[in-house]
Formats: structure tokens, C-alpha cells, sequence
């Protein structure tokens, strides 16, 4: 390596980037068909006829056949794929038996619910479960290293369904320290004009002050347990990030400098840390998703999660398969993103 | 010599003596580690329990006592959780509910580690088109969030608890699959795995009889790690109402039975789920403390 | 005047075969001069630099009769002591700038977070950072500052780490194989350009090194240390003379332009001098 080597690498750094960002779009539209195909064949091995979910049970042999070549079943299975394909393509999910709605259009209505309740839990989750994360890894072995890896192991270990009801019996109905199912008092509800559907904001936004306290002292419940469950898995990560950075050589250069132990830590070794920490916060995020499932349907909370178990329960299997398709679409998003800010955020990979 | 000293001796006179040495050395260190030990406690309660649940069970835990006389009474020397609406003991029907959870973990393990081993290998040991197209197949399974895709599939296969089952290992071996094809991707090169293949053995051969058993051990770790995840999303499943279908005795089930009754018969909705606690942070120290003595990396 | 006095240094590691010293004893005293160490991998002189600045790594240990700094003692030090003592009195340039610098920060923040020790302010800062680049000869100090130290080759790299050591005009500098990371052409100019700032600034330097030619020419003392000891100390003007059969077998084995050499010597251990 000579002095001059340094300027080639600049040069080149744009190019590299910009085809390594290529590849992970390449992939995740790969990805996406293959969540596609997946919830198209699951959709095929529904013991549920299809045609007789359309049609009622009732209906005269040519109204069923009829609607057998309508729904395209007399076609081979690659054309009903390909059908499958530019239906979902163009944004149409199909119509749900329960609410006789395009999907779509319940989903877009019942998805800013579950947004506000996994973004105040990861918020909950990040801002508790890195200074943990990092108080266990500067202690490390020490007692403190051992309960927080105790309450990231419980964390681990809860059902949150069950938490979630134990909460609800300990904090609503004993202590009275927070509201109750549901997003918002029924007297607040509609006091504010629904523009973005997420309530805090909303109501902030309107001034509704009295509103939005409602509105928080019902998702703070939900989200504080959701929100537990990512502080889990961050806290973990972050302490076995922050080992292997304070092991490094230029933690040693901070110390030699008469850098203060708080600044190496915070500065220097978190700075390293948080490139990997990005793509675990961004994958939590993702997990919260699958906990909303759960939570919602405890919490009475209007979301996706308890949209797509209400249409399991009624065997809405079209609404099914468009909540699994949005909720793998939004995995496969989130994994892109944190692969995107990954590349972004160190300066040694974009050389890479 | 005692044996103590046989199985510590740095000089180990034979190939058995050195890997039962190996193995004490690693109990030594597991067994120091006391957090996983009371996993390991739990994990073997559970098991005896299970086994021992007719013997061990107070009562019934399907036929109840009189709706009239004996619905939802707290707990007491009589029923130390408790009963619930239908007037059954719930610590009988906790005991045998262990059985449950302890054939879903069995079961899924059985089929979701054998799965995943095979792709993994495969994919790791021939390379190229065959590992692309797998590990796409692998990734394609690892976008959906577990318990989503576990939905959607009993949705479609229908409740119960064999359909929960094959549900949730459908949904649990791709973490396993790319485990085992990083180790194969190590082990692929190395010297006896050649001398293996001028030796004239099959593909087939070399994967199973050769390159599995070196992945083994770090995937029975995952798998262990998995465990508490595996319990969890089987209770998940219960608790919508699409596993085990009443009146079986499943904990996730029975959460959900005693969730109207939660604010005034707290026992009812609140002891199944501590079983289901108990037994998952069981199997999370049990695999926590065996990553540290395995893969001395992650303890350092 | 006595910069830094080492007398019986130890730095002992546990093991499950008990304790194991990697330093023993070891003494030594140091003016405003050039003090080589020479051994080779694993004889403990990475180890004897780390003590003197307090960072043996844990669970290490190290003890001493005396380690006093101009007059401090060093053993009663508080982590304040230290961090008052360390980048503004001491410092040290350790051998690689790919791991030794911050991946993620500017070589300019770097370079300030030092210089913040004893600049007035922000822009004094900056100010000393972009005139200590020029003084180890980095031609583009404002490229440099705005630089991730992956942009940087290794020679680069290693000037404004001497630049972020020095900053602070300390007045003892240990360099550990300073220049072992770089290739051979950039290696004497950047030996070229510690000599200098240290002559410049007369500050005491301990120069480690496994390089035997190296450390004679550019030092005006040097230990020589085997297995954790010092077993021979002497005028770098005397090497011709060592006494102790390790250093004659270091010598012995370092290649000559003059002579045709065959078969290429070999050097002979000695059970005894680790003793």
C-alpha cells in the first residue's frame, strides 16, 4: 500500500455503492415472489372451497361452475399463480367475506394502530434496552451483567398474552394507574379528526391535550410490555456488541489519549456498536409485529394483528393471507432498510 | 488414579478417553454456571412430570367436580390453584398439560432439525446454483415473522394440535438450515473430508456420515436456544384457539378459557401461564448457559 | 534527570496452571533520551509499555517496587491521576493505524480529542490538529482531517496517529513496533519523522521493537528481554560487545550484504535464560 492508494479508494467508492445497493434490491424482490408464492400455495391447500365461500352452499350446480371459471380454477396452477401475481402487482388483495371490503382498504385502515403501538414500544425498548446493554458489558461478570441478563432471559421467557392480562388485572382494574382496553375513551373518540390514524399524533397536533393524555394512558400498557420484549433482545445485542468493541486496539488509542471512561464508552465504543445495533433494532422492530398479534388481541387494540386474527376466526382466509402478504412485505421492508442505513451509516463498508 | 483424575489427565491415553474428557471438562464448566443448572432442573422436572402426570395429578383433568358446589373456587389446600368454570382442578390440569408442551417441543425438534440440517448441508456442501437456490428458499421462510406464517398456515390446515405442530417446524428449521450451512461451508475444505472424497464416497455419504455429525452439536444448541420460542408460539397458537382444541388441558389454551374470568377469578388465567413461564426460562438458561460453555466466543 | 524509573516490574496473568508472569522483573531508568526494547514476540515488552502506562489489560496484574513518572507514583495513581497523566504527559503509538484509529470517527475529531487536552477551545483545536499534521509532513491536512482512517494507507494513517500522540507534547513517548505495520520505503520515513519530533521536543522515548538494526541505530540505549526479563542492557554504540549469548545469537542471525552466509545461521536457546 503507498500513499497514493487512498485516493483510488474514494474514487471507487460510488460505483461499489451503488452496485451493492443493486444487489439488495435484486434480492428482496426475489424475496417478495417468494412470500408471493408462498401465500398462494398456502391459499391452495385451504380445505375451504373457495367457490363455495363465494357462492354459499346453497347455489345450483351452473351458478357454481360459473364461478369456478370466473376465480380462474379450471386454469393450470403456474397461470393462477401468474393471475395471483398481477392481481397483488397491481394492489388489489381481494375482498374480504367478514367486511365485504377490498382488503386493502381494511388494512390501510387498521394499520396506523399497530404502527403507533410498535413505534412507542421500540421506542420504549431502545431508550431501556442499550444503557442496559452497555451498563452489563462495562460490568461485565460483574452483578449488574447478571440482572440484566436475567430480565433480558424473562423477557425471553413470558408469554406476552399472558403479561398482558396480568397487567391489565394489576395496573387497570386494581391500581387504576392506566386505561383499559382499546385505543381511546369512547368520549374522546370523536373529538379528533382522524389525519394520519395515529392517535398521539393526531391529537397533539389538534390541540386536544385532554385527548391525547387518554390515548397515552392507553397505549402505555400495551406498548411498555411490547416494548419489553425488544429491550430484551437489544439489551443482549448491545452488550455482546460493545464486548467486542471495548477488546479493540482503539480503545486503547482513547485511553492513551486520557479520553474519560464515560466518553470511550459512549463515544468511541457505542459510536462502532450502533452500526450493528441498527439492523438489530430495525429487525425488533420487525418482531414487534408478531408480539402485536398477540397484544392486540389481549388489548382490544384495533390493529393488523387483531384484524388477522378476527379473520382466522371466521375463517376469512383471503383476509388472512393479505394480512400475512403485508405483514412478510413490511419484514422483507424493514430488513431492507436496516441493510441500507448498514451500508450508509459505516464508512467502512462502503468501501467494502 | 481416580476417575476424576483419568478423565482430566492431559495426556489421555485413548481417542475415548480424550473426548469423555473433553465432555467432563465441559459439565465442569456448565455445572458451574448456576443459572443454567436450575434450567437443567426445570427442564428434567418437566420431563418427570410429563411422564409421571397420571400418578402425580390430584384429579381429572378433563371430568370436573360439581358445576354447582366447586366452579372457580380459589386456590386452597383442596385445589392449591385453584379450579376453573368448568369446575376442574387446574393443577391437574397443569400437570397434564406438560405432556402437551413436551411433545410439541419433542416434535418439532424431531422434524425441524433434520429439515434444516439436510438443507443446510446440501447447500453448504455442493455450493453454487444448488446453495443459491436453497438458502433463497430459506430466506423466502425467514421473511415471514414465525408466528405470522404459523397462523397462516394452521388457517389453512386447520386447528389442532398436529396441524399447530407441523406449523410451527415448517416454520422453525430455515435458522437451523443456514446454521448448518455456515459450519459446512468450514468443514468442506478441510483435509479429511477430502481424503474422504478421493476415497471414492458418495456426495450423499460424506454429507450424512461426515459433515452432519461435525454440524450437530452447534445446531442442537440453536434448537435448545429455540425451545422457550418453540413453547411460546405453541402457547400463542392455543391461546387464539388454534392448537390443541378443548378440553384438552393446553396451557395457552387455558389462558385464554380463564380470560373472562381474569379480573375477579385471577388463578384461572394466571397459573397455566406461569407454568408456560417456568418452563420456557427453564429452557432459556438451560441453552444460555450451554452457548457459554460451547462457544467460548459469545462468553468471553 | 529521571524521567521514569521501573524498578522489578511484574505483569502477571492467572491460569488454570496458577498464576503466570509475562514481565519479571524488570528495572530500568529513563532521561530525556532514546531507550530501545528489543525482543521477540512474546517476551513481554508490549506488556512492560502497557504497565507503565497503567493498561494492563484485565485479569492482568501488574506490581513493582518503584514505577514513579517525574517524581509521581505511579502505583498509588487514581484513574483521575491517570487520565490526567495519560495523552498530556504520556503517551503511546502502538502498532497498527487500521485497528489503533477509530473506524467510524474523522481523523480531524481524533486529532482534536486530544488536542482539546490543552487547546483553549474549538477552533484552538483544529488550529493545533491541522499544524501537528503538517509537522509529521502530511502535505493536504484539510483532506486528512475530513478523512475515515480507512481512507488512509498505513504509512498516513501512522503519522496522524504520531501526530494525535504528540499533540499534547508529552514528555515520554513509547512507540510499540511503531512502524512493523507498514511497508518497508514508508517505514523509514516515518521513522525519520518521530526522531525528529522527539529530538525536537527532547521528550523520553521508549522505542519496542523485535528489530535488533533497527533499535541500535535509532536508540541510545537498549534492553534486551527474553522470556519476560531483561537479560542484557546496554549502549546501543556497544552492541559489537553484548555479553549474553541471546543477544550474541540475535546478532548473529541478522543477514550481511558483505558476506555470503550458508547455511543461514540459526539461533540456539537455552533453557537457562528463562530462568
Amino acid at each position: 500500500m503507498t500513499d497514493t492508494a487512498s485516493g483510488e479508494g474514494r474514487h471507487g467508492a460510488l460505483p461499489a455503492l451503488l452496485w451493492k445497493i443493486i444487489k439488495i434490491f435484486a434480492s428482496v424482490a426475489l424475496t417478495f415472489l417468494g412470500l408471493l408464492l408462498v401465500t398462494f400455495l398456502i391459499g391452495r391447500v385451504v380445505p375451504v372451497d373457495p367457490v363455495l365461500a363465494v357462492v354459499g352452499d346453497r347455489a345450483s350446480q351452473s351458478v357454481y361452475d360459473r364461478v369456478f371459471i370466473e376465480l380462474g380454477l379450471d386454469k393450470p396452477l403456474y397461470e393462477q399463480f401468474w393471475i395471483y401475481l398481477q392481481k397483488i402487482l397491481s394492489g388489489d388483495l381481494g375482498t374480504s367475506f367478514l367486511t365485504k371490503k377490498p382488503i386493502v382498504e381494511d388494512i390501510a385502515r387498521v394499520f396506523p394502530a399497530t404502527l403507533e403501538l410498535a413505534t412507542v414500544a421500540i421506542i420504549i425498548g431502545t431508550a431501556f434496552g442499550i444503557p442496559l446493554g452497555v451498563l452489563a458489558a462495562v460490568r461485565q461478570g460483574k452483578l449488574s451483567d447478571q440482572i440484566v441478563r436475567v430480565v433480558g432471559l424473562i423477557g425471553y421467557s413470558a408469554p406476552i398474552f399472558w403479561l398482558g392480562l396480568l397487567g391489565l388485572l394489576i395496573f387497570y382494574a386494581r391500581l387504576h394507574w392506566v386505561a383499559g382496553p382499546g385505543r381511546i375513551d369512547i368520549s374522546y373518540e370523536y373529538a379528533i379528526t382522524p389525519r394520519t390514524g395515529l392517535m398521539l399524533w393526531d391529537s397533539a397536533m389538534q390541540g386536544q391535550w385532554d385527548a391525547f393524555r387518554n390515548a397515552l394512558s392507553h397505549i402505555i400498557l400495551p406498548a411498555a410490555l411490547l416494548g419489553y420484549y425488544s429491550l430484551a433482545y437489544i439489551s443482549r445485542m448491545t452488550r455482546s456488541f460493545m464486548l467486542a468493541e471495548l477488546a479493540q486496539e482503539y480503545i486503547i488509542t482513547a485511553r492513551v489519549k486520557g479520553v474519560a471512561e464515560w466518553r470511550i464508552i459512549w463515544v468511541h465504543a457505542l459510536r462502532n456498536a450502533a452500526v450493528p445495533l441498527v439492523t438489530v433494532i430495525a429487525l425488533s422492530y420487525a418482531g414487534l409485529l408478531e408480539g402485536s398479534v398477540l397484544t392486540e388481541t389481549v388489548f382490544a387494540w384495533p390493529g393488523l394483528g387483531q384484524y388477522l386474527t378476527n379473520s382466522l376466526q371466521n375463517a376469512d382466509m383471503n383476509a388472512v393471507l393479505g394480512g400475512t402478504l403485508v405483514i412478510g412485505a413490511i419484514f422483507v421492508g424493514l430488513n431492507l432498510l436496516s441493510d441500507l442505513l448498514y451500508t450508509l451509516l459505516d464508512p467502512r463498508v462502503r468501501r467494502r | 488414579m481416580s476417575t476424576r483424575e483419568w478423565l482430566l489427565t492431559e495426556q489421555p491415553g485413548s481417542r475415548r478417553q480424550a473426548r469423555m474428557g473433553q465432555t467432563y471438562r465441559t459439565w465442569l464448566a456448565f455445572r458451574r454456571n448456576r443459572l443454567a443448572m436450575v434450567g437443567l432442573g426445570i427442564v428434567l422436572a418437566l420431563v418427570l412430570v410429563a411422564l409421571l402426570a397420571p400418578w402425580l395429578a390430584p384429579q381429572d383433568p378433563i371430568v370436573g367436580g360439581s358445576l354447582r358446589t366447586e366452579r372457580l373456587l380459589a386456590p386452597s389446600w383442596q385445589h392449591p390453584m385453584g379450579t376453573d368454570d368448568q369446575a376442574r382442578d387446574i393443577l391437574s390440569r397443569i400437570i397434564h398439560g406438560s405432556r402437551i408442551t413436551l411433545l410439541v417441543v419433542a416434535l418439532v425438534a424431531v422434524i425441524a432439525t433434520p429439515i434444516g440440517l439436510l438443507v443446510g448441508t446440501t447447500a453448504g456442501y455442493y455450493g453454487g446454483w444448488v446453495d443459491t437456490v436453497l438458502m433463497r428458499i430459506t430466506d423466502i421462510f425467514l421473511a415471514f415473522p414465525r408466528l405470522i406464517l404459523a397462523l397462516a398456515f394452521v388457517a389453512a390446515l386447520g386447528p389442532g394440535i398436529e396441524n399447530a405442530i407441523i406449523a410451527i417446524a415448517i416454520t422453525s428449521w430455515p435458522p437451523y438450515a443456514r446454521l448448518a450451512r455456515a459450519e459446512t461451508l468450514t468443514i468442506r475444505t478441510a483435509d479429511h473430508i477430502d481424503a474422504i472424497r478421493l476415497q471414492g464416497a458418495h456426495s450423499a455419504r460424506i454429507i450424512w456420515g461426515h459433515v452432519v455429525p461435525l454440524c450437530l452439536s452447534s445446531v442442537i444448541v440453536r434448537v435448545t436456544l429455540d425451545m422457550a420460542g418453540i413453547i411460546l408460539t405453541a402457547a400463542g397458537l392455543g391461546f387464539l384457539g388454534l392448537g390443541a382444541q378443548p378440553p384438552q388441558p393446553e396451557w395457552g389454551a387455558m389462558i385464554a378459557g380463564g380470560r373472562r374470568f381474569i379480573l375477579d377469578h385471577w388463578w384461572v388465567a394466571t397459573m397455566p401461564g406461569l407454568a408456560i413461564f417456568v418452563v420456557s426460562l427453564g429452557f432459556n438458561f438451560l441453552g444460555d448457559g450451554l452457548r457459554d460453555v460451547l462457544d467460548p466466543k459469545a462468553h468471553k | 534527570m529521571t524521567l521514569l524509573a521501573v524498578d522489578n516490574l511484574t505483569v502477571t496473568y492467572p491460569s488454570r496452571q496458577g498464576p503466570q508472569s509475562v514481565v519479571r522483573n524488570v528495572s530500568f531508568t529513563l532521561g530525556r533520551e532514546r531507550l530501545g526494547i528489543v525482543g521477540e514476540s512474546g517476551s513481554g515488552k508490549s506488556q512492560t509499555g502497557r504497565a507503565i502506562l497503567g493498561l494492563t489489560p484485565l485479569p492482568g496484574r501488574a506490581t513493582a517496587d518503584r514505577l514513579e513518572f517525574d517524581g509521581i507514583d505511579l502505583r498509588a495513581a487514581s484513574p483521575r491521576d491517570w487520565r490526567a497523566l495519560r495523552g498530556a504527559r504520556m503517551s503511546m503509538v502502538m502498532q497498527d493505524p487500521k485497528f489503533s484509529l477509530n473506524p467510524v470517527m474523522t481523523i480531524g475529531r481524533q486529532l482534536a480529542e486530544a488536542a482539546r487536552r490543552v487547546a483553549s477551545g474549538r477552533a484552538d483545536a483544529r488550529d493545533r490538529a491541522v499544524a501537528m499534521l503538517e509537522a509529521v509532513q502530511i502535505r493536504d491536512p484539510a483532506r486528512v482531517m475530513a478523512a475515515y482512517p480507512h481512507e488512509l494507507s498505513g504509512g498516513m494513517g501512522q503519522r496522524a496517529m504520531i501526530a494525535m500522540m504528540l499533540i499534547t507534547e508529552p514528555d515520554l513517548l513509547i512507540a510499540d513496533e511503531p512502524t512493523s505495520a507498514l511497508d518497508v520505503t514508508v517505514q523509514i520515513e516515518v521513522l525519520r519523522i518521530l526522531d525528529d519530533l522527539v529530538t525536537q521536543r527532547g521528550m523520553g522515548l521508549i522505542f519496542i521493537s523485535h528489530d535488533l538494526r533497527l533499535v541500535s541505530s535509532f536508540c541510545d540505549r537498549v534492553l534486551v528481554m527474553y522470556a519476560g526479563r531483561v537479560v542484557e542492557e546496554l549502549r546501543a554504540a556497544d552492541l559489537a560487545q553484548a555479553q549474553h549469548p541471546y543477544t550474541r545469537g540475535l546478532m548473529g542471525c541478522l543477514p550481511r550484504i558483505d558476506a555470503d552466509q550458508r547455511p543461514l545461521p540459526t539461533l540456539q536457546r537455552d533453557e537457562a535464560w528463562a530462568r
